[in-house]
C-alpha cells in the first residue's frame, strides 16, 4: 500500500519539482515567479493542442516521447522513497531502472536525429556524449552503496543507507550523495551543465533535442524530463535523508519531502551559478565518477 | 579512531585528484596549502592521544610552513617570475585524473598487503599515503615548468608525512621537526634557482633545458 502511494506520489508530484525550482529561481531574482502548478498547466495545455508532423519524419519521430514517458512510469515502479520500498523489488533492480532511463534517452535521441536537422543532430552528439560520462558515475554511485549495504536491490540498499554507509563511513555516503548530485544536475539539463531558459542558442543541449516536438508530443516531453527530474532527486533524497523509522509511511513522506529540498537546492545552484564552459562539462562529469569510484574503493 | 580521521583521509585524496585535475598554477598552490593544513590537523587527532604537547607543536609548524609559509613564498617566485598562469602539462588534465584514479587502485591494493611494525590509525592511511607520494611524483614528471616540480616536491614530502604519522610514535620528535626545516631549506632553495633560471632563460619550463649544452 505505501510502495503504491508512493508512485502515485511520483506520478502526481513530478511536475511540481520544475515549479517549485522556478520559484525558487525567480525568488532569488527578486521575481514574483510563475505559480508552482504552471508546469500542469503547460502539460495540460499542449495536451489540447494538434500536432504537426514534418514530413521527413518516420514513426520514430512519434516514438520518442511515448517512449521516454512509458520508460519514465516503468522506472517509478522500481524506484523506492528512501526506506519506503518500491512496487517491485529485485535483485539486481537498480540495472533495469538506470537502462530504462537509458532506453527514453536512447528514443529521445533517435527522435532527434530523425528530424534530419543539423541543430539536433548536434544537441543529440552532445547529450549522448555527456551521458556516457554520467553514466558510470551513477553506476559506481550505485556500486559502492550495493557494496556497503550488501544487498542488491534497489529497495534493500537504500533501506540499510543510515544503518551500513552514513554509520560506519560517513565520507562514502557524503561521495555518492555528491556524485549524485553532479549527475542529477547533468542528466536534468540543470544549470552547471546546460541552462535550461535557452531555447535558441548554440550551447544548449537538451532544449535543441526537442524542438520539433508539438503539441502532445512536447506534452509528453515535459512529463517525461519531469519523471527522471523525480527518479534522479528520489535517488539523491534516498541517500541524503537517511531517516529509516521502519515506518514506510513515515519514511516516504520525509523523502518526498526531501525531493523537494532537492528541487529548491538545484534552484539555489542554478541562481548562484554560471553554465560552465562546453569544455568544462566532460570534466566535472569525470570529477563526479571519480568521486563515485574513491566511494567504492573506500567501502570495506 | 578510524572514523574521526577516515573524513581528513578523504579530503586528502580529493586535493591530490584536484591536484591532477587543476589547470591553474595559482590554484595549485592554494590546494597544496590547503593539504598542509590538512596535514597538520590530521597529525593533531592522531597524536594528541599520546602527548598532547608534541602533537600541538607538529601540528602547528606544519600549519605553519606548509599552510602559510611557502604558498607565500611560491606565490612571490611565481609573481617574480611573470610567467603565464597556465600548469601547461605534458599529460591532460581529465587523463592525469583518471591516472590518479588508477594509481589510487594500486595504493589501496598494495596499502592492503602491507605489513606494518605497529597497526595504522587507520586503514585508510597508508594507502592515502602512498598515494599522495605518486601524485606528487606524478606532478613533476607530468608537468612542464620549474615550479610545479617544486609543488610535486612538496606533494612528495606530504605524503612521507603522511606515512610517518601512521607510524608516528615510533619516531623521535626531532627527526620530524628536522623534515620540516629542511623541507623549509629545500622551498627556499629552489625558489631562488626558479628566479635564476627565470634571470638566465626568460622562461622556467623544464623541457627546454633539455637542450641545455655546456
Amino acid at each position: 500500500m505505501p510502495s503504491a502511494a508512493g508512485m502515485l506520489a511520483g506520478l502526481v508530484l513530478a511536475p511540481l519539482l520544475l515549479g517549485v525550482t522556478n520559484r525558487v529561481k525567480a525568488w532569488f531574482a527578486g521575481r514574483h515567479g510563475q505559480p508552482l502548478l504552471q508546469p500542469y498547466r503547460d502539460i495540460a495545455r499542449l495536451m489540447r493542442k494538434g500536432a504537426v508532423y514534418s514530413p521527413t519524419t518516420t514513426w520514430v519521430f512519434r516514438a520518442g516521447p511515448l517512449v521516454s514517458v512509458a520508460a519514465g512510469i516503468v522506472a517509478l515502479v522500481l524506484l523506492p522513497l528512501g526506506g519506503s520500498r518500491a512496487l517491485m523489488t529485485f535483485s539486481g533492480d537498480f540495472m533495469l531502472l538506470f537502462y530504462l532511463l537509458g532506453t527514453a534517452r536512447f528514443f529521445v535521441v533517435l527522435a532527434a536525429l530523425d528530424t534530419g536537422s543539423a541543430f539536433e543532430g548536434m544537441g543529440a552528439s552532445r547529450e549522448v556524449a555527456f551521458s556516457a560520462l554520467a553514466e558510470p558515475a551513477l553506476l559506481l554511485a550505485m556500486a559502492a552503496l550495493v557494496r556497503a549495504t550488501g544487498t542488491r536491490s534497489l529497495s534493500g540498499a537504500m533501506g540499510k543507507v543510515w544503518s551500513d554507509v552514513w554509520v560506519p563511513s560517513m565520507p562514502v555516503a557524503v561521495l555518492v550523495a555528491s556524485a549524485l548530485a553532479v549527475v542529477l544536475l547533468a542528466e536534468n539539463a540543470r544549470i552547471p551543465f546546460d541552462d535550461p531558459n535557452t531555447h535558441l542558442e548554440l550551447t544548449m543541449i537538451h532544449e535543441v533535442m526537442v524542438l520539433d516536438h508539438s503539441g502532445p508530443d512536447f506534452g509528453l516531453v515535459l512529463y517525461g524530463s519531469a519523471l527522471k527530474g523525480w527518479i534522479f532527486a528520489g535517488l539523491l533524497a534516498g541517500v541524503l535523508v537517511p531517516v529509516r523509522t521502519g515506518n514506510p509511511w513515515l519514511d516516504g513522506a520525509v523523502t518526498v519531502a526531501g525531493i523537494f529540498a532537492v528541487a529548491v537546492g538545484v534552484g539555489v545552484v542554478e541562481s548562484s551559478m554560471a553554465r560552465l564552459r562546453l569544455i568544462r562539462v566532460p570534466q566535472l562529469l569525470v570529477g563526479a565518477g571519480v568521486m563515485a569510484a574513491l566511494a567504492v574503493l573506500l567501502v570495506r | 579512531m578510524g572514523w574521526e580521521i577516515d573524513p581528513i583521509l578523504v579530503a586528502l585524496v580529493l586535493v591530490n585528484l584536484l591536484l591532477l585535475g587543476a589547470s591553474r598554477l595559482a590554484s595549485c598552490v592554494r590546494l597544496v596549502a590547503v593539504q598542509g593544513v590538512l596535514l597538520g590537523v590530521l597529525a593533531l587527532l592522531v597524536q594528541v592521544g599520546w602527548s598532547p604537547w608534541r602533537a600541538v607543536l607538529l601540528a602547528g609548524g606544519s600549519v605553519l610552513l606548509k599552510g602559510i609559509v611557502f604558498p607565500r613564498l611560491l606565490w612571490k617566485a611565481l609573481r617574480g617570475a611573470e610567467i603565464r598562469r597556465e600548469m601547461e602539462p605534458y599529460v591532460g588534465y581529465t587523463l592525469s585524473v583518471l591516472l590518479g584514479l588508477g594509481m589510487l587502485g594500486l595504493t589501496v591494493w598494495v596499502g592492503g598487503r602491507l605489513r606494518l611494525p605497529v597497526p595504522a590509525a587507520s586503514h585508510l592511511l597508508v594507502p592515502v599515503a602512498l598515494f599522495t607520494m605518486l601524485t606528487g611524483l606524478f606532478l613533476i614528471i607530468a608537468r612542464k615548468k620549474a615550479i610545479t616540480q617544486v609543488l610535486g616536491y612538496l606533494v612528495l614530502e606530504n605524503g612521507i608525512v603522511t606515512f610517518g604519522i601512521a607510524l608516528s610514535h615510533e619516531a623521535p620528535l626531532s627527526v620530524e621537526l628536522g623534515v620540516l626545516l629542511d623541507v623549509f631549506v629545500a622551498v627556499l632553495v629552489m625558489g631562488i634557482i626558479i628566479h635564476n633560471i627565470r634571470e638566465d632563460f626568460d622562461h622556467i619550463d623544464a623541457d627546454r633545458l633539455v637542450s641545455l649544452k655546456d
